[in-house]
């Protein structure tokens, strides 16, 4: 087990190191200089050396790299080129918004796709499962902005029970702050709830041919019980990973959700940024996205142990 | 006093009737043999009586335990019926249990639906009742999980949660057909005991008649839903009345017709000194790599027009040695020579593709099911040198549908137009196409109904005789080595044991597991020459 854990991690390392690299480098491709963007196409030639050399920007680029990867192990992204304010600052603001806001619509979708899965697998065939896989169909179809919009119009607009957009901020209390998050977080569910809920149904098919749940109803079990006490684990081993990677679509793919909400998230910090050429924010938030990405997979990966002996014995 | 009476139960699914008016029934202390070959109902049957049966199912007639109609009995009452009056027993240990849970938890469950008990003590009682079926604590704690056991041992915490109330019927659905001989003759041992010691009325299906007259006290034989014969255990013996069944009996009792060819003195495939290790290839910090070793340095030859017999039990390396041969698997040392031409895993030649075809125990699963039998017949023939035209395809598959007993004109249908016996013949078909040398034979007749195995085995007899084949005959039962094969190989953990002329082996085996082999193997002959 510990070796495990501990191969985990030196994976985790290496893919981090992988992607800072790619990062840096691709980066240093897009064309647009950030000193001479931000002092406009008028700008007298030494000044933009002056900025470039207060920037850091006229060191060599691997050591460059260095001071980067260097400065994010001690917790130092950088000043913004921008806004010349440290980027821990500015993305740690962000991240109070789409961290919950990822939280938030990843349980949403659990808490609704998997008993709405479930209840289709138990009733495989029927109208209701049939019904179920339709609505499941269209919540794929629907473009999440689109749906955003709807939301907005008949909650915010009709029934003003929330805002239309913008965050409260935690300040004033949590109720306040979930509130904000509401509807944003039931436009980004919507999708991801409709596949969870198929991979759901179907890992539980599968699961109920099995011939242990034969023996369990021969035992005595009702298929209800048999369903909830033998079948649903078995089905979560490939649902798990699913919602693995729904959560990091959800921290990385929320760009339009936010704008449409108009939410101070990552996804309009990164948008922003590319926009001001405003690289080592860019960087520090790709940086940050890919390491819940990752930090995600190894979450999940140790889940799987958790919920497989056959993994847990084949690892020690 | 009847425990359970089946009185003309008829069920159809979906409008398909499946049985058609079975009667019969079972005492206390007894053991009751359901005989049938595939299709025949006695699954269905067993279904029947404990209501599990498939979306779409009616059924009619009466079955009565315990004076209760279970027919008439509401599903929630059937909760409490299954588990606690019946105990079911399943073909596939290996699939019966649930993989996320311990063994320990699976057997205490069984007494947890059914009696109010702590989760504690329903453990305790889980840990005597696997000690009874032969896993004691010692070496099989309750907390493992299924894949830490062996087939046989799944079978026995299957046994142990279907004995675990104390049920007075228990029904057994083929419990020993997926296990290997020796492991299966512990098992029937087992079942025997507990059904004395509870005084218990066992249901006990098969197909396979060697083993019910071993341990039955009545049977019924069963074909297309319906009991065609049924009687204490030694009608097996002389009182069969019904042509089917006598034909099943000799089937069971098969003797290919003697192998009369003369084996040539010169070698046709040297195996010399092969071995193949399987490791583990994921890369580790600490410690070794798991190395598992399925073949270790194994020799022999095969000559012309000679059979050779391959026999061991499951992961004994059997197969192993059949992908080395095939060239689809690398061997580590060794040499494997065929015609004087040495057969390496990264280039196998088309001249020794020609020489050497195999014919596997799925037919269906070695098929595309979307060519025709024509095309799957005659696929091999590019390896020829030279083209072959259409028409003389079309005549050479006509013809060799008619030597393995099809119609000629079967070449435009698809392959899921035939039954399993057919299937296989196909498979035959395309192995003579080129016209091998050695045909290895590769568990070619283990999954077949014992009427149906008994045609293949002679139509395999009479070509290797007309066309002077060699077989490497590959296979887990004894039994059917002993009718089609001069020369026997036995095989155990990746070294072959034992190896001589097959009727000196049957007559007077010298290694101690091929006499276990050979005293597990259910023989129907001497089982029949107990009864009076």
């Amino acid at each position: 087990m510990l070796e495990y854990f501990f191969r985990r991690v030196v994976t985790l390392f290496f893919t981090l190191v992988f992607a800072s690299i790619i990062i840096f480098v691709s980066l240093e491709i897009i064309p647009g200089d950030p000193a001479s963007y931000m002092l406009g196409i008028n700008a007298q030639e030494d000044t933009v050396i002056a900025l470039k050399k207060e920037l850091g920007l006229d060191k060599p680029k691997f050591e460059r790299y260095l001071i980067w990867v260097k400065g994010m192990l001690i917790g130092d992204f950088g000043v913004s080129y921008t806004y010349r304010s440290p980027v821990i600052e500015m993305v740690g603001e962000r991240l109070w918004v789409s961290l919950p806001l990822a939280i938030y619509a990843l349980l949403l979708s659990t808490i609704i796709a998997l008993p709405v899965g479930i209840f289709a697998a138990a009733n495989r065939g029927k109208i209701l499962d049939f019904s179920i896989m339709g609505f499941t169909q269209i919540g794929i179809a629907i473009p999440n902005f689109w749906f955003a919009m709807l939301l907005v119009y008949l909650f915010a607009i009709i029934l003003r029970w929330f805002s239309a957009g913008g965050f409260a901020g935690w300040e004033d209390g949590i109720i306040l702050g979930l509130k904000s998050l509401t509807l944003p977080a039931i436009a980004l569910a919507l999708p991801q709830a409709s596949i969870l809920a198929r991979v759901m149904r179907s890992s539980l098919i599968d699961i109920l041919s099995e011939d242990f749940m034969k023996t369990a109803r021969a035992k005595g079990l009702s298929f209800k019980k048999a369903l909830i006490s033998h079948g649903i684990r078995n089905a979560l081993i490939p649902v798990l990973t699913i919602i693995g990677l729904q959560f990091s679509f959800l921290m990385a793919g929320a760009i339009i959700i936010e704008n449409v909400f108009f939410l101070p998230g990552l996804g309009r910090l990164i948008f922003q940024s590319i926009a001001q050429r405003d690289i080592i924010v860019v960087e520090s938030v790709i940086m940050l996205l890919v390491f819940s990405v990752v930090l995600v997979t190894f979450i999940v990966d140790i889940a799987y142990v958790i919920v497989d002996p056959r993994l847990r014995s084949s690892i020690l | 006093m009847n425990l359970i009476k089946v009185n003309n139960l008829n069920l159809s699914i979906h409008e398909k009737e499946i049985l058609k008016g079975l009667s019969f029934e079972g005492k206390a202390g007894e053991i009751l043999g359901i005989i049938g070959e595939s299709g025949s109902g006695k699954s269905m049957t067993a279904n029947s009586i404990i209501k599990l049966l498939p979306f779409g199912s009616s059924v009619t007639g009466e079955i009565i335990l315990q004076n209760k109609n279970l027919l008439e009995t509401s599903e929630e009452e059937m909760c409490t019926i299954r588990g606690r009056d019946i105990g079911f027993i399943f073909q596939e240990p290996m699939t019966a249990l649930n993989p996320l849970k311990t063994i320990g938890e699976q057997v205490s469950e069984v007494i947890r639906i059914h009696k109010k008990i702590n989760k504690f003590d329903a453990l305790n009682s889980a840990a005597t009742i696997l000690d009874r079926v032969g896993l004691p604590q010692t070496d099989f704690p309750s907390t493992r999980y299924p894949f830490e056991l062996s087939g046989g041992q799944r079978q026995r915490v299957v046994i142990a949660m279907a004995i675990a109330i104390k049920p007075k019927l228990i029904i057994a659905d083929e419990p020993s057909t997926a296990l290997d001989v020796t492991t299966q003759a512990k098992l029937i041992k087992l079942l025997k005991k507990l059904v004395i010691e509870d005084n218990i009325c066992l249901i006990m299906i098969t197909h396979d008649l060697s083993v019910i007259a071993e341990m039955a006290d009545k049977i019924i034989i069963m074909r297309n839903g319906e009991i065609v014969e049924r009687g204490k255990i030694n009608i097996l013996k002389n009182g069969l009345k019904n042509d089917y069944s006598k034909n099943l009996l000799k089937a069971s009792n098969y003797k290919s017709k003697n192998l009369n060819k003369k084996i040539s003195n010169q070698t046709l495939l040297k195996v010399d000194n092969i071995s193949r290790h399987y490791s583990d290839n994921s890369f580790r910090f600490f410690g070794e790599k798991k190395v598992f070793k399925a073949v270790k340095n194994v020799s022999f030859s095969i000559n012309y027009n000679e059979n050779v017999g391959l026999v061991g039990e499951s992961g004994c390396g059997k197969s192993t040695i059949t992908r080395a041969i095939l060239g689809l698997d690398p061997i580590i040392n060794g040499k494997i020579i065929l015609e004087g031409d040495e057969i390496k895993a990264s280039n196998v030649s088309k001249n020794i593709r020609k020489k050497l075809q195999v014919v596997f125990q799925d037919p269906y699963g070695s098929f595309n099911p979307r060519h025709n039998v024509l095309k799957l017949i005659s696929e091999p023939l590019y390896l020829e040198q030279s083209q072959i035209s259409d028409y003389e395809k079309l005549n050479i598959v006509k013809e060799l549908l008619e030597r393995v007993g099809l119609n000629a004109e079967d070449h435009k249908k698809f392959i899921h137009e035939f039954s399993g016996g057919q299937r296989q013949r196909i498979a035959i078909a395309r192995s003579l196409i080129l016209k091998p040398k050695l045909i290895i034979l590769d568990e070619a007749v283990s999954a077949l109904d014992v009427s149906i195995r008994a045609q293949i085995l002679d139509l395999l007899v009479e070509l290797s005789e007309s066309y002077g084949l060699s077989y490497l005959f590959i296979s887990h039962d004894l039994s059917l080595v002993k009718s089609i094969t001069s020369r026997v190989l036995v095989m155990k953990s990746g070294q072959i044991v034992e190896s001589g002329n097959t009727k000196d082996i049957f007559n007077s085996p010298s290694h101690a597991y091929t006499k276990s082999l050979i005293a597990s193997s259910p023989n129907l002959e001497s089982s029949l020459r107990r009864l009076t």
